[in-house]
């Protein structure tokens, strides 16, 4: 880092100059924090580390990932470490891929008001109230493909004036599409029966029985898939 | 956002990309691989090493980091504990909740076992969740068992455990199917089909996906099965110190609160080390795509309690790190872009190898063009670094293939301003994957009784290089089998009393050696300042 260009930025209100090429997540250890709470992968994948800020002078309350988001000059930030989502226990071989499903373990998702806080938070721009709505109308496969980037960080949620917890009905509808809806795969189901009939056994055990020069032998000339 | 100054250096790599687009550059001859990794693969590298001490492995090498962490006090040297008083009283014991931690649950849970996870971080905040390009199974009519048991021997250069490769590629084709039976969304054709692609070493086109979010799919539906099963979990509350009964087997573990910094005795009929990598220890500086809790903490736990090491020298170097800009410096940019076709480009807006060597070649190949060659790019933080030619992707397989094929790879660079689908890429290798782990059987078992291991904690099952795709894989078939056996053995466990007395012993050995510090592991979570003073 040569050219330091520095900003303030005020962690649970405390005032704090760090370089400006960091993300939140660095700037809060570059302020002296060892993180407990708030950070998991540090590479945008795992929802670990939804955080709420304001930018001093400015009226709009801003969500964002702390590992996937710069600072900024006169960020007032907190993380959300936590957020109590509901998430409803099911036998997933026991659920039918439909509108009467989703009814059922969220029927919350009828008293969306539309005024689409959800996707106006979600980091991974995701569009969470549409899903939502496909999630209303049963189209399953619909609301899987929109919802399938998401990172279950909760800021959605955290915003909801329907109390929905947008992103396990996300999860709920995947999981239903991956089972119900898309088709089977046939060679994979013939494949995993004839090896339980054993009918690899005899390939393996010869390939296990050659040593390291005739396996170098078989390794360097076998035929590469184009 | 690329500056000026790198935007003129990108007219280079434009200038020759239609001519590159469709010709074949071709593969190292078994004597170059040699070459290029001796000469510049860390793993040759003799001062990143020292030879173990104390322990089962003593006189082995093991990187100076590793070291470091497995040469020092317990944390509970000083501290009173009442083995007496426990906290959980469980069947079987899991620590970490990564892949391998939950499929381990899932399985004991299966098996009728009372189970517990215990995960450092919040459960899924893992390495599996960041996984993205795939993960390997012969399930297709020209593809089988044999020949994927034949590139994972290749990749290993043989030194793999034969019986656990076995495993591996035999179970293979049935984790695919138990991920879709629970709802995974596997990338498929319309008649069913799944569609799948080479990785680095294969020799068939057995890369199963989940758009580039494969690990976090299957990290997702685990997580939500072991919810729904109402498997108790209990987070922040990594286990710092194996514990051992009287007999001397496993028996459950200390674990530490990290909010209250309670330290709470989880006694077990079985034990299963679930917990992951050590990138977090930063081998010879290199940067890191783990997360943030991967700081070898089962190797040290295990190695305490007697647990055998191997292949702890062997460090896999993603050639694909981003390298620019400095917010994401480090984090994997996925196999799965050279697996679509994109080639690393050297300053002059040459290719320099070919883009799918296994990983090992691959890295040292683009170390040797930087530091050997000289060829390499320098960013304005001062990272050396090449190219990754990103749009040869859509003009290959046509537009749209970047967003829809590799969303996680173009939202991330998307966030810091580079259109990876117009411009190519800055790259060089980041720490990724620890080969080699605790000694296990096909079961998973270590030679302490009772003492299971699964995942990327566990060593034998690679050899000495990993391929792609064949971790997520890995976790989930040795995930399972621990769990298994785990849950059905504890049927059969009487635990004696509980003691730390290999720990004491552990100390004492030090002791006897002259190993002299105040230093304690293992590290939990690391610490960073970034640079400030
Ligand atoms: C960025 C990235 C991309 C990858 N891409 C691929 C790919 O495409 N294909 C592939 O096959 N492999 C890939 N890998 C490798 C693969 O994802 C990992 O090796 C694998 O997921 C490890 O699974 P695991 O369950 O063993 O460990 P993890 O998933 O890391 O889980 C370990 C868990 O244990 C916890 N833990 C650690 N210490 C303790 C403790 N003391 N007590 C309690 N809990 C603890 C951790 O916090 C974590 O939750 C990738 C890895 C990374 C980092
Ligand atoms: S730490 Fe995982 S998304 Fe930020």
């Amino acid at each position: 880092m040569s050219n330091k260009e520095m900003v303030d930025i005020y962690i649970l209100g405390k005032k704090y100059t760090v370089p400006a090429s960091l993300t939140i997540m660095d700037s809060m250890e570059y302020a002296g924090y060892q993180l407990k709470r708030g950070c998991g992968c540090r590479a945008g994948f795992c929802g670990a580390c939804a955080t709420i800020y304001r930018i001093k002078g400015e009226k709009e309350l801003k969500v964002s990932l702390a590992c996937q988001t710069k600072v900024e000059d006169g960020m007032y930030l907190t993380q959300i470490p936590f957020f109590p989502g509901d998430k409803k226990i099911y036998d997933i071989n026991k659920l039918e891929a439909n509108a009467d499903t989703m009814a059922q373990l969220y029927p919350e998702i009828y008293s969306c008001i539309g005024c689409n806080s959800c996707t106006k938070g979600c980091p991974q721009d995701l569009n969470v109230m549409q899903y939502i709505a496909y999630a209303q109308r049963g189209e399953l496969e619909k609301c899987a493909e929109e919802s399938f980037n998401c990172v279950m960080c909760g800021i959605c949620a955290s915003r909801c004036p329907a109390g929905i917890t947008h992103y396990q009905v996300g999860i709920l509808a995947r999981r239903l599409n991956g089972k119900y809806i898309a088709p089977p795969t046939e060679h994979l189901h013939k494949r995993v029966a004839e090896i339980q009939e054993g009918k690899h056994d005899a390939s393996l055990k010869e390939l296990m029985s050659k040593n390291t020069d005739e396996l170098k032998e078989l390794y360097n000339s076998r035929d590469i898939e184009k | 956002m690329y500056t000026a100054q790198i935007r003129e250096l990108i007219k280079k790599v434009e200038a020759t990309r239609s001519a590159r687009l469709g010709s074949d550059f071709p593969r190292m001859t078994p004597e170059q691989r040699e070459e290029v990794l001796k000469e510049y693969h860390p793993d040759y590298k003799e001062k990143g090493f020292r030879k173990l001490r104390i322990g089962v492995n003593q006189g082995d090498k093991v990187p100076l980091e590793l070291a470091d962490v497995l040469e020092v006090k317990s944390r509970l040297g000083n501290i009173e504990l009442d083995l007496n008083k426990v906290h959980y009283d469980v069947d079987v014991l899991i620590i970490g909740g990564g892949g391998a931690g939950a499929s381990a649950a899932l399985e004991a849970h299966q098996k009728g076992a009372n189970v517990l996870i215990a995960t450092k971080l919040r459960f899924g905040d893992a390495n599996t969740m960041m996984a993205q390009g795939g993960i390997q199974a012969a399930d297709k009519p020209e593809d089988s068992p044999a020949q994927h048991y034949l590139d994972v021997m290749g990749g290993g250069h043989y030194s793999n455990k034969k019986e656990l490769v076995q495993a591996l590629v035999k179970d293979a084709p049935d984790v695919i199917k138990w991920l879709n039976d629970l709802g995974m969304m596997f990338d498929k054709e319309e008649d069913g089909t799944m569609v799948t692609t080479h990785g680095g070493g294969t020799s068939r086109k057995r890369m199963h996906a989940a758009a580039d979010y494969t690990g976090a799919e299957i990290m997702r539906v685990l997580r939500d099965e072991v919810l729904n099963r109402e498997i108790p979990v209990v987070e922040f509350s990594p286990a710092v110190e194996l514990i051992l009964d009287s007999d001397g087997k496993a028996a459950g573990a200390v674990l530490y609160n990290v909010e209250t910094e309670e330290y709470l005795i989880a006694k077990a009929k079985t034990v299963i080390i679930a917990t992951g990598g050590a990138g977090r220890l930063h081998y010879q500086g290199f940067p890191t795509s783990n997360h943030y809790g991967a700081t070898a903490d089962g190797l040290v736990m295990g190695y305490r309690a007697g647990a055998e090491l191997i292949f702890a020298d062997t460090i896999q170097y993603h050639p694909t790190g981003a390298a620019f800009p400095p917010q994401i410096f480090g984090s994997l940019v996925t196999e799965k872009v050279r697996s679509l076709g994109a080639t690393p480009i050297n300053s002059e807006g040459e290719q320099f190898v070919f883009h799918l060597e296994t990983r090992d070649v691959e890295a040292s190949a683009i170390i040797r063009e930087c530091l050997g060659n000289n060829k390499g790019i320098e960013t304005p933080t001062g990272v050396k670094c090449v190219w990754l030619d990103t749009p040869l992707i859509e003009m290959m397989h046509g537009e749209g293939t970047i967003e829809k094929r590799l969303p996680a790879m173009y939202t991330m660079y998307k966030k810091v301003g580079i259109d990876m689908r117009k411009d190519p890429i800055l790259i060089y290798p980041t720490l990724h994957y620890q080969n080699g782990g605790l000694l296990i059987d096909e079961h998973g078992q270590t030679k302490i009784e009772n003492l299971y291991v699964a995942g990327e904690a566990a060593g034998g099952i690679h050899g000495r290089n990993r391929l792609m795709g064949n971790s997520l894989l890995d976790i989930l078939v040795y995930g399972r089998r621990a769990g298994t056996h785990a849950g059905q053995k504890s049927k059969d466990v009487e635990v004696k009393e509980l003691k730390l007395d290999h720990v004491n012993a552990y100390h004492q050995s030090m002791e006897e050696n002259g190993i002299q510090t105040d230093e304690t592991s293992p590290m939990i979570l690391p610490h960073y300042t970034h640079g400030r003073e």
